[in-house]
């Protein structure tokens, strides 16, 4: 992993600050179309980069995750990640892209409750189809690195909400995937929980050399990330740097 | 305002489901309304017949089929406190050059004033006295539609070998619809049937203020043997009685169905509950008790029972219409073959099957309603809860004891011979397997590997995680694979052993028959004389078929006449030794069990107005005939009845003369006479299993019912599954999982469940099967059967079941498999 990482340092000496989530131009409306969401909607995040999304409900912050993460069609412009264009894909292409490069943390948590907590942690990677021994040891290191260690075999229904969600913080980046999207990660999370996890987030994602995609309206999640935009009239705006 | 809105508002805001339950409850209602519907109409039909032809007699005289000597209608006539005495014979005319026979009742015409008379003079010609000539002949509407005949046209019929032109002499309106009957004067129907001197029944009126019960005993007195006198009532009564067994069969095969569907709506019930925990959880902080949320839940299920019930009722009244309208009124089995009943809807059958149906869904609702109100409404209410419960170990213990009860139930003895135990025994069997399923599916699913793939070891975690809604599925799946595989299995072993049993009682190579249907044809000596001597006839038998009546309140039991009974019958046991000069009687395995005779025992038969005593000197089995047969050698029948006549002639073809060959020259050593029906062994074989597969038909269509609302299930539990996973879905699909994938997982799912139950049920069929054949048959039926396990079809059956019901699981998830994703982890969209 240190290798993994030390390796995109070197690349981004190279080439700095290269940008490997363009979405340009995004157009998204609802209502059939009679209430847009996003209109000529631009964004780069470089990679590293950590991003935090705020604004009011019903903006469309979360279906900006979505349009990125491919689960939504776009119904203008264009999203690329490392360079392959994500709304040129077709359904299966897109859904192997977001197997294979993405990690999701949500609101509700969404732990399977009939699998164990390593099984859970353990699902990218089988989809990826690593192999048995391998999944084993990245399962006992992400557990180990979210606080968990010990706990794989542990079921669901005995974990606190801020541990459940720790579980997903693990299994979004069990992968190293080059972008997590984290939508309300602390939505469901009493104030000294959510602190936690969102530092356990923060660290990860930069442990990982990962892009960071979160969708907050919680200002100290915010805080968090390296910059932080406010969806408004349909187009991001940069808010005032964090302290 | 009642929390009633709470509770029925899902009903219809779940339209789906509850559409779902409430076909499944009426499919297994109309089964249950349209059996009961064409029976009760079929056997109402054969009432009113009766009743039309016995009018308002008090007692009825009967006799065999044969009849008997007319000399006691003199006797009875003038019996004191007999008013009047109505002489009949009835007979079932065979109908020349068809393969039909018309009941024909000669009556007393110049009894004025008698119902018979009051009849005739009713019919179309007006003028009772037209019934005076020897060939006119009165039929009912019914008759005369069925055979296209009006008033002045020729009827048909056949009389021994001879034909017999009968002139319909007028159309008789007014009686209940489906009466298919001709009138003929007594003496006429006498001579032209040859049965001279011979009456099948005497109408008693009484005279006012005569005890019925001491002029029935005054009128038994004089009764030669073989006769009885019973109130009419009694011969409706032994034509149910004909038929009960296959009705009930019957009847209880709907009532599975119905089961199926009580299990499937316990399936979307139980799911139902669990998808709305939190709901129930609210209620219970908001201050219902656990009692009013069972009440509420389980009236549910009652209101879903309802509809049901009221829409069974509706289909079951509507199929039934429409099966008698295409097929009459028989169901397959022959009891009433012929017959076109007009059907009867009945108030209080109706209601009985809408509470059953009621209570069927009530318990499927009730089930999963008690376990929701003693759950934990604390967790449920939690942010974040995962809806599931721990994973408790069932237990086996009460299930095992169930299937214990159900074999120990098994042993007992009819009850008013109908096998009550056996069915109860049925039940407990299914009952307890499907008891045992929690703990089996614990099991089997415990043992499943980890998985490697991801939709492997995803389904492979659900099922092993919650093997409790994979058994819910699989419960509907095993008691219908359980229903088709008894039934499969009882039907096989009957099958083979009416194929064997064929292949004992049809060893000639041709058999001609002068009559069938109808009783009127024979063949008379000179008919046997000619057989005997057409060119390639080896050795002949002949054999007369015959009726005798052992006991007043029993069917008719069938007598045969044949050589070596001994050795011609497929006996089962046979004395060791007969007594000097008294004949033996070889019985059905039937009549040991109605009459309780025994190999040795002295009997007594009534036979040409008097009793005789004979031997039992053996027992065979008789699949033709389920209230007993007794045969005996042709010459002991003849030297005591004097009847030479015969109804089927054996014949073995002497050496190298084709069969086809032999019947040419039969037909035209008749030629000028009525067809005889000739037909080779094979042919008859293949008629009787033809005969044999339509009696089981019906119980198909009852089992294929099953089955469906069996699928039915399957797929409704796993859309309610998949909805209660559409999250779990879409968290997948987040993470990459493709549809193809969550599809594949899903019918995993389905196929393991699907295999559980039917692998059960097939254990759990097997063992049915055994009290079906051992039980249920011998006791309704009295036969015994060798069993025959139909390996190749059942594996077929259980394969297809496998792979429809995981088709039904992933049709039964699209729905939620194709959820928007994004939707499905948003909780507060």
């Amino acid at each position: 992993m240190l290798a993994g990482v030390s390796l995109r340092r070197f690349r981004q000496a190279l080439h700095p600050i290269r940008p490997v989530l363009r979405i340009r131009d995004l157009c998204y409306a609802i209502d059939s179309g009679s209430r847009a969401l996003m209109r000529g909607l631009d964004l780069e995040l470089a990679d590293g980069e950590y991003v935090a999304i705020m604004g009011e409900s019903g903006v469309g912050k979360s279906t900006l995750l979505n349009l990125v993460a491919g689960l939504e069609r776009s119904q203008g412009g264009t999203i690329e990640l490392d360079g392959v264009e994500v709304t040129a894909l077709d359904e299966d292409a897109r859904t192997r892209l977001r197997r294979a490069r993405m990690g999701f943390v949500f609101q509700a948590f969404h732990v399977l409750p009939h699998v164990s907590v390593g099984r859970n942690v353990a699902l990218p990677l089988v989809l990826n189809g690593w192999s048995r021994a391998a999944i084993d040891v990245r399962v006992a290191e992400m557990l180990e690195a979210v606080g968990l260690g010990g706990r794989a075999h542990s079921a669901p229904r005995e974990l606190s909400g801020g541990e459940l969600q720790r579980v997903a913080i693990a299994r979004a980046l069990a992968l190293r995937p080059g972008l997590v999207l984290a939508d309300e990660p602390t939505g469901n999370l009493d104030p000294a929980n959510a602190a936690r996890v969102i530092e356990l987030l923060r660290s990860q994602i930069r442990s990982q050399g990962a892009m960071g995609l979160l969708v907050t309206h919680s200002p100290l999640a915010a805080a968090s990330a390296d910059r932080v935009l406010v969806l408004r009239d349909s187009r991001l705006w940069s808010a005032a740097a964090p302290a | 305002m009642s929390a009633a809105i709470y509770f029925f508002g899902r009903l219809r805001s779940h339209a789906g489901g509850s559409l779902l339950c409430i076909f499944a409850i009426a499919l297994g209602v109309a089964l249950g309304v349209a059996v009961e519907g064409i029976n009760r109409s079929a056997l109402g039909e054969f009432a009113r017949g009766m009743r039309t032809v016995s009018g308002a007699a008090d007692l009825e005289v009967r006799g065999p089929r044969e009849g008997f000597d007319e000399r006691l209608y003199g006797v009875l006539g003038h019996l004191p406190g007999v008013g009047r005495a109505s002489p009949r014979i009835e007979l079932e005319a065979k109908l020349a050059g068809r393969t039909d026979a018309l009941r024909l009742v000669g009556i007393d015409i110049f009894q004025a004033g008698s119902p018979a008379g009051t009849m005739a003079a009713r019919a179309g010609a007006g003028d009772r006295f037209a019934l005076l000539d020897p060939d006119a002949v009165i039929l009912s509407r019914a008759a005369a539609d069925w055979l296209g005949l009006a008033a002045g046209g020729r009827l048909a019929v056949q009389s021994g070998l001879a034909r017999r032109e009968l002139r319909v002499a007028g159309v008789l309106e007014g009686l209940p619809a489906g009466q298919r009957l001709a009138l003929m004067d007594i003496a006429a129907a006498q001579w032209r049937f040859d049965r001279l001197g011979i009456l099948t029944s005497i109408g008693i009126e009484l005279a006012p203020g005569t005890s019925v019960g001491q002029a029935q005993e005054r009128v038994r007195a004089l009764l030669p043997a073989g006769l009885s006198v019973a109130p009419p009532l009694a011969a409706e009564e032994r034509q149910a009685a004909l038929s009960r067994a296959y009705r009930v069969n019957l009847n209880m095969l709907a009532m599975i169905a119905l089961l199926t569907g009580a299990l499937l709506v316990l399936c979307v019930q139980a799911l139902a509950v669990s998808r709305r925990r939190g709901e129930l959880a609210f209620l219970r902080a908001a201050g219902m008790t656990p009692r009013e949320i069972v009440a509420w839940l389980s009236a549910e299920g009652a209101a879903i029972g309802l509809a049901g019930g009221v829409l069974g009722v509706a289909i079951g009244y509507a199929g039934a219409g429409a099966a008698i309208a295409w097929f009459g009124g028989d169901l397959g089995a022959g009891f009433f073959a012929g017959s076109r009943p007009a059907l009867v809807p009945d108030a209080p059958s109706a209601a009985a099957f809408v509470a059953l149906g009621v209570g069927a869904a009530t318990l499927g609702a009730f089930v999963p309603a008690r376990a929701a109100a003693l759950a934990s409404s604390a967790a449920a209410l939690k942010a974040g809860d995962v809806g599931r419960e721990a994973n408790r170990r069932p237990r086996a213990l009460p299930a095992v004891a169930m299937v214990a009860c159900g074999v120990a139930i098994a042993f007992a003895p009819p009850v008013g011979e109908l096998p009550v135990f056996g069915y109860v025994s049925i039940l407990f069997l299914l009952l307890g397997a499907l008891g045992l399923l929690p703990w089996l599916a614990f099991h089997v699913f415990a043992a499943l590997p980890e998985g490697v793939r991801a939709q492997t070891m995803l389904a492979f975690a659900q099922l092993r995680a919650a093997p409790g809604q994979a058994q819910l599925a699989a419960s509907g799946v095993l008691a219908a694979v359980a229903l088709v595989v008894a039934m499969a299995i009882m039907v096989a072993s009957f099958r083979q052993s009416v194929e064997n049993w064929l292949a004992e009682v049809l060893p000639a190579d041709v058999y001609v028959r002068a009559s069938v249907p109808g009783q009127t044809g024979h063949l008379d000596e000179a008919a046997q004389r000619t057989i005997a001597s057409v060119a390639g006839a080896g050795r002949v038998r002949f054999v007369r078929n015959a009726g005798v009546l052992i006991e007043a309140g029993r069917p008719e039991l069938a007598l045969i006449a044949r050589e070596d009974p001994a050795h011609s019958l497929p006996l089962l046991a046979r004395a060791a030794a007969l007594p000097e000069g008294v004949p033996g009687v070889w019985v059905s395995e039937a009549i040991p069990d109605l009459y309780g005779w025994r190999i040795g025992q002295r009997v007594r038969i009534p036979l040409a107005g008097a009793e005789h005593e004979f031997v039992v000197a053996g027992i065979w089995r008789d699949y033709a005939r389920s209230h007993g047969a007794a045969a005996m050698e042709a010459d002991v029948y003849r030297r005591i009845t004097g009847d030479r006549r015969a109804s089927v002639a054996e014949i073995w073809l002497a050496p190298g003369v084709p069969a086809a060959e032999f019947a040419r020259a039969l037909r035209a050593a008749f030629a000028g006479s009525e067809p005889v029906e000739i037909s080779e062994s094979g042919a008859v074989r293949a008629r009787s299993l033809a005969i044999f597969d339509r009696t089981f038909a019906v119980t198909y269509g009852m089992e294929a019912a099953a089955v469906l609302i069996a699928l039915a299930a399957v797929a409704a539990s796993f859309a309610s599954l998949a909805v209660l996973r559409r999250r779990e879905f879409g968290m997948l699909r987040h993470l990459g999982m493709s549809r193809a994938q969550i599809g594949r997982m899903l019918a995993l799912e389905g196929a393991a469940v699907a295999v559980l139950g039917v692998g059960a049920g097939l254990v759990a069929g097997a063992v049915m099967s055994v009290v079906l054949v051992q039980v249920v048959n011998r006791q309704s039926f009295h036969w015994s059967l060798a069993m025959t396990m139909p390996l190749a079809p059942l594996l077929a059956f259980a394969l297809a079941t496998a792979v429809l019901a995981a088709a039904a699981a992933v049709l039964g998830g699209r729905g939620a498999m194709n959820v928007d994703a994004v939707r499905a982890v948003r909780e507060d969209w």
